[in-house]
């Protein structure tokens, strides 16, 4: 394939690329940029961070990505920065890099670089919670708190213009060409020769292209197939580029509730769920990481089935439904029921995710994300409920879950059990004796089987706690 | 002078452009291979079939080796040889090195390396603690250290309690993996740049491997991304490996490890139990421990011997124990080599009395941190100590210095001024009084609050490994050229101790070049390690630059007709008497009249003796002091939790630099409490590890440092015995600091109980065991 993107100010056209070789093996072993660090290579720990800046309109938003699961072609038509594009084009430092010096923010250095470029980005962003977007980057030596002083102390300087200038440039180059296709980059490919990768130039065109070929690898964000090729060591067959596409990234307010297309990205998802379900906002700010929430998209989190995604319990909480695709066949089916079971799902060959949509409702939802660490992990048990109390009964209960079952899962019984029951503890504890009907979940390297139903249990009451709390019921409610 | 300036790392501002090279980031010759190594799948067996073919046909191989291939030495042990670079045909642990693939590319190595068809006559692996007593499978006997009639002094004491703590390992996580990369020369002669903390013994294995004496081999190591003990030992094999690989080749030869294989190959800290009797009175005085240390130490010794006795030697703490007994059993295991990591072995000694602390004052119902004073070891009021209390019925004035267990006598100890200062500034009385009201009205937070000091001992326990060199060149236009024997990691030590030249030159720090360590300018090195690295390089450097400041006054005072004791060298200048001369024009005069302009320096810390054996003798120059005061919150639901604030107030003596040991003093604690609290390590019932990436594995995040985090350098601290400066060694002793998060979250578990449970909460104590304890405080069974 053929791309063309700004590094560091820049223009670079590569040909024939290969489609699934990651930024940071480019950057460092084609491009001799070696100031992004390769620390883990699965996006766990951000010392490969990059900056990227995919719309120019309305303002810039600049996204911090992990580098070593980002394919080239997700770069096409994006403005990147690295390490080495932070500092001005004469040596000048950018004010976090000054800062980090003047506060100690580096030790061995190592994580520095990747820590740079995400404070950058948040800089560039106006950002301060500084907790939030350096979740993703993970330093040993320091302990954190000089680098969170030196983001802090930073945040007072005005953007530099080299960054300033980006937005502009991509405007410039890219912008006008694509006018045609929406506010942002987009393919404008014929289907390409074997072997090759695919930037669809709409949705139509990766719905008829993939019916025709769905032994194709669909590639969202990346966060999940980049590791895949990192780690798998796998050849992705027919490697097709989804996130550009402007129909599957746009979120519509319907009368009926929220469309969200398949490629809108757990950050961008995160913004638009705040006002409407201000908790599943809260446990997407412990999805990942912000770098991982940049590219990561809901229709990845849906569609690669895994029984830990965060992603689905929420949204079978809110009795979202699901919006497959095959050439120009539409289906829908309440999202519980994609998932099967371990690694299978209801999708024909060649059909794809196109949208989720959540009916419009009065907001019960509560998340409850349990993990060994509290931010940017893996969660060993994700609850979500929704349950509607009128007059003193429940009049509805959906519940479900992520890491107790081979796919998340609805907590059928638990909800029967609370039905029609008065909203008191007695009832609670009833229906605590009903999870054992639902899940049968498996001990692994992140908790016991028996924790996760002792937790899963005592989610149910913390949302009855909840309810009406005096006393703060959840850990991030306390200061010393 | 640019002593105990904040001056920042050497390298800031090339770590901040990310122009700041590593390993991996070294431009290469054309043509340079690079490696991965093929790993045994099973825990513990032999290998029966090893189908190769599959590896060498694969895209861009060149060669694959085994142990047969090898041109030397087949081994890699920084200790017993036991430890060879490529299987013998035995297996010991998953992840063992079997093969060796060298291609073209990082990743076709990968890919190949996992194309072997390798067949195994699989043996039982011992696995666990309990699986190697069974099995009485142990690296040596079990050793014992005694202090007065342990068993008697217990069954003498008023109260006893006893329990048997679980204490686990810690994953290194160095941000840059391990790596080397081995660059042929002529004749045969090997340069070797590796990220190690101890390129001497990576010179030393790598010549044994090629057949060749160590001046064949050139070892440099400017930088590591990290270290923090995973680095003493562990990159043996890897610059080994490169070198076999481009003697054989004759291609320069580069090798990383995947972080997943970095994982699942290298050692990690050593687990623990730890059983314990304790008998005291009823105000909580220790009148007898007996400990039994049961470290699991893996398939080969590495290093841990002298780790399982630094957990002996710090089973006592701060703490004045009239009797003790410590048994040490050296488990051996088929899962990795548990070798070095930030503490070697003190941690976890010092996590095995902390409990015992924490349970006595539980017995009593008393504040644990009123146990803790009432047991340290009394202050020297020389050292900037507590006065002693007036000893009840002793009027002859005469201090009586107390003994540890190993029969070294605590002259210098300061922890109880320390913690006077510390429960002031943190407020911890007022502020535990406060968390008993809050508690009583939330049913389903607790908080929790501890304090616990710090006593670190500072000196390889291996005495001859207490010595260090350095080389540093004057040239003719004034610029300075340092080099020693230490390794920088990250933690500032060229920095340190290019203050430390800079300051006997009377020159500013940034005229100072800092340069890579290299086998060839200092020999014999000892592996920056058990927080010497300031102490011993700092010693050596300062005696290079008096070499040559020596040689300098004698020509300025020859040729200015006075005395050298009337030049001084400060101010960016040199005076003679009050003449003020240029300091470059000096050394340009000088060099014009054939001074020599070079010197080595040299230094071995004195007083140290130490019989293993038997256990006593004095180990240790000194004692680091700290303490901290962390506050912890817990949900009683789900047992997750959040630290809310640490203070903590740590003794760096006359620091060299304050920022640089602050830097050490915060990021120690962060690392101390991820390994006690969320970093588990998770061997299946095969022995494969199933944490091997940070997806499964956790160090702190950002969010898991304390909320209010108020770290302080002690402002009395100076070394009482005569160190650089009297500063003190700064790298080991804070991450013990994070033991009191450890006992915060059993302050607030114990705080669900009805005070007669002991929360016998063990490590790391992620959500679930902390929710398990809460269990066990509400149902009052154990």
């Amino acid at each position: 394939m053929d791309i063309t993107f700004l590094l560091n100010g820049e223009t670079v056209e590569l040909r024939a690329v290969s489609p699934t070789e990651t930024l940071l093996d480019w950057l460092r072993e084609r491009r001799g940029l070696t100031g992004t660090k390769e620390g883990c290579n699965e996006g766990d720990c951000g010392a490969c961070t990059v900056m990227v800046l995919s719309e120019a309109k309305p303002r810039p938003l600049w996204r911090a990505l992990n580098a070593c699961i980002l394919f080239l072609p997700q770069l096409h038509h994006r403005a990147l920065r690295t390490v080495e594009g932070i500092s001005g084009p004469d040596g000048a430092l950018h004010p976090v890099q000054q800062a980090m010096i003047d506060h100690h923010g580096a030790q061995c250095g190592f994580c520095t670089p990747g820590f740079v470029v995400a404070m950058a980005a948040a800089h560039a962003n106006g950002r301060r919670d500084f907790n939030d977007a350096l979740a993703g980057n993970l330093c040993r030596c320091t302990g954190y708190a000089p680098i969170i002083r030196a983001a802090e102390a930073a945040t007072a300087a005005p953007v530099p213009a080299w960054i300033a200038e980006d937005a502009e440039k991509l405007r410039r180059f890219f912008l006008p060409e694509i006018s045609s296709g929406g506010p942002e980059g987009r393919g404008a490919e014929s289907p390409p020769p074997a072997g090759d990768g695919f930037l669809p130039a709409d949705l139509d065109a990766l719905a008829a292209w993939y019916a025709e070929n769905p032994d194709a690898t669909l590639i969202g964000g990346a966060t999940d197939v980049g590791l895949w090729v990192t780690k798998a060591l796998r050849d992705l067959p027919k490697p097709c580029f989804l996130a550009h596409l402007p129909e599957l990234r746009r979120i519509e307010e319907t009368p009926d509730g929220l469309r969200i297309g398949a490629g809108v990205t757990l950050n961008a998802l995160r913004e638009a769920i705040a006002p409407l379900h201000p908790d599943f906002a809260e446990l997407i700010r412990r999805y990942g990481s912000d770098q991982v929430r940049g590219a990561a998209t809901i229709g990845g989190n849906i569609a690669n089935g895994s029984p830990i995604g965060d992603g689905p319990p929420a949204l079978i909480a809110l009795g979202a439904d699901l919006h497959l695709r095959r050439g120009d066949a539409r289906r829908s089916m309440p999202l519980e029921d994609f998932f099967l079971d371990y690694g299978k799902q209801d999708r024909a060959p060649g059909e794809f995710v196109e949208a989720v949509t959540i009916p419009r409702q009065t907001d019960r939802l509560k998340c409850y994300k349990l993990s060994k660490r509290f931010d940017q992990d893996i969660s060993a048990v994700c609850g979500c409920f929704s349950i509607t109390v009128e007059d003193g009964r429940v009049t509805a209960a959906r519940i479900a879950f992520g890491g107790m079952a081979a796919t998340p899962r609805r907590a059928c019984a638990v909800e029967t059990a609370l039905t029609g029951q008065d909203w008191c503890e007695e009832a609670i504890r009833a229906a605590q004796a009903a999870f054992d009907r639902d899940f049968q979940p498996i001990d692994d390297m992140r908790a016991s089987a028996r924790y996760r139903m002792e937790a899963g249990r005592a989610m149910l009451m913390r949302y009855f706690l909840e309810d009406g709390a005096t006393a703060p019921t959840r850990v991030l409610e306390v200061r010393a | 002078m640019s002593i105990a300036k904040p001056l920042p790392h050497d390298a800031a501002r090339l770590h901040v452009t990310g122009t700041a090279r590593y390993i991996d980031d070294i431009p290469v010759p054309a043509g340079c291979l690079h490696l991965a190594f093929g790993v045994s799948p099973v825990a513990h067996g032999w290998i029966t079939k090893l189908d190769l073919d599959p590896v060498r046909r694969a895209p861009g191989v060149v060669a694959v080796l085994t142990a047969a291939d090898l041109p030397g030495a087949n081994d890699v042990s920084p200790s017993v040889h036991d430890e060879p670079l490529l299987s013998d045909g035995s297996v010991h642990y998953v992840g063992q090195p079997v093969f060796l693939v060298v291609a073209t590319s990082h990743l076709a190595a990968r890919k190949a390396a996992r194309l072997a068809g390798i067949a195994c006559d699989e043996e039982t692996p011992v696995l666990s603690v309990d699986d190697a007593l069974a099995a009485d499978s142990r690296l040596e006997p079990p050793v014992t250290w005694e202090k007065g009639d342990a068993e008697a002094a217990l069954a003498a004491a008023p109260r006893r309690v006893e329990g048997v703590m679980e204490l686990g390992g810690q994953e290194h996580f160095y941000l840059e993996g391990q790596a080397a990369l081995a660059l042929p020369q002529e004749g045969g002669d090997m340069v070797v740049h590796a990220s190690s903390q101890h390129p001497t013994e990576i010179q030393h294995k790598v010549a044994h491997a090629l057949g060749m004496p160590m001046n064949a081999v050139r070892v440099e190591v400017r930088r590591m991304g990290g270290g923090f003990g995973g680095k003493e030992s562990q990159g043996n094999a890897l610059a080994v490996a490169c070198a076999v690989a481009a003697r054989l080749t004759g291609r320069a030869c580069k090798m990383r490890y995947d972080r997943d294989d970095d994982m699942t190959i290298t050692g990690k800290r050593h687990d623990f139990r730890i059983a314990y009797r304790a008998g005291f009175d009823g105000d909580g005085r220790l009148l007898s421990v007996i400990f039994e240390q049961f470290a699991r130490c893996g398939w080969a010794m590495d290093l841990s011997m002298p780790v399982a006795d630094r957990a002996m030697l710090h089973a006592d703490n701060a703490y004045h124990l009239p009797a003790a007994r410590i048994t040490s059993h050296r488990l051996r295991t088929n899962t990795q080599s548990a070798t070095a990591f930030r503490g070697f072995g003190g941690p976890q000694g010092m996590v095995g009395i902390e409990r015992v602390i924490d349970h006595v004052a539980h017995a009593l119902g008393r504040d644990p941190a009123g146990i803790r004073r009432a047991n340290y070891y009394a202050d020297d009021p020389e050292a900037g100590g507590c006065p002693p209390p007036a000893p009840p019925g002793d009027i002859s004035g005469k201090k009586k210095v107390q003994t540890t267990p190993y029969g070294m006598e605590v002259e210098d100890c300061v922890i109880g001024a320390i913690t006077e200062a510390l429960l002031e500034s943190s407020d911890y009385r007022a502020r535990r009084a406060e968390i008993a009201r809050w508690n009583a009205g939330s049913p389903v937070l607790k908080r929790g609050i501890a304090l616990t000091p710090v006593k670190f001992g500072i000196s390889f326990t291996l005495t001859h490994l207490n010595q260090a060199g350095a080389l540093v060149h004057l040239y003719q236009d004034g610029s300075i050229h340092m080099n020693h024997g230490g390794t920088e990691m990250g933690q500032g030590l060229f920095q340190k101790v290019a203050q430390v030249a800079a300051a006997r030159f009377g020159q500013p720090p940034d005229a100072v070049k800092i340069t890579a360590t290299d086998t060839g300018k200092v020999p014999n090195t000892s592996a920056t390690a058990a927080s010497s690295g300031s102490d011993l390089n700092g010693m050596a450097v300062k005696a290079a630059c008096d070499k040559i400041t020596a040689r300098l006054a004698e020509f300025l005072a020859a040729e200015h007709q006075t005395t050298p004791d009337r030049v001084a060298f400060r101010d960016g200048a040199v005076f003679v008497g009050e003449e003020r001369l240029d300091f470059a024009a000096v050394a340009e005069r000088a060099y014009r009249a054939r001074v020599p302009l070079s010197a080595t320096g040299f230094y071995a810390t004195p007083k140290i003796t130490w019989d293993r054996v038997a256990g006593r003798g004095r180990p240790f120059f000194y004692f680091a002091y700290g303490a901290a005061v962390t506050e912890a919150v817990i949900d009683t639901l789900t047992g997750e939790y959040r630290m809310l604030r640490a203070d903590i107030l740590h003794d760096a003596g006359a620091s060299l630099n304050p920022a640089l040991d602050m830097g050490q003093v915060e990021g120690g604690f962060v690392q101390g409490a991820g390994w006690l609290t969320t970093e588990e390590l998770v061997w299946d019932e095969r022995g494969r590890l199933a944490t091997h990436a940070p997806s499964t594995y956790k160090i702190p995040a950002c969010s898991d440092r304390p909320e209010i985090f108020n770290a302080a350098l002690w402002d009395r601290g100076r070394n009482r015995e005569d160190t650089i400066y009297r500063s003190k060694a700064v790298g080991e002793p804070p991450l013990m600091l994070g033991i009191s998060a450890l006992m915060a979250l059993s302050d607030a578990v114990a705080a669900c109980g009805d005070g007669h449970l002991y929360p016998g909460l063990d490590a790391p104590a992620t959500p679930e065991r902390v929710l398990a304890a809460v269990a066990r405080q509400r149902e009052g069974v154990a």
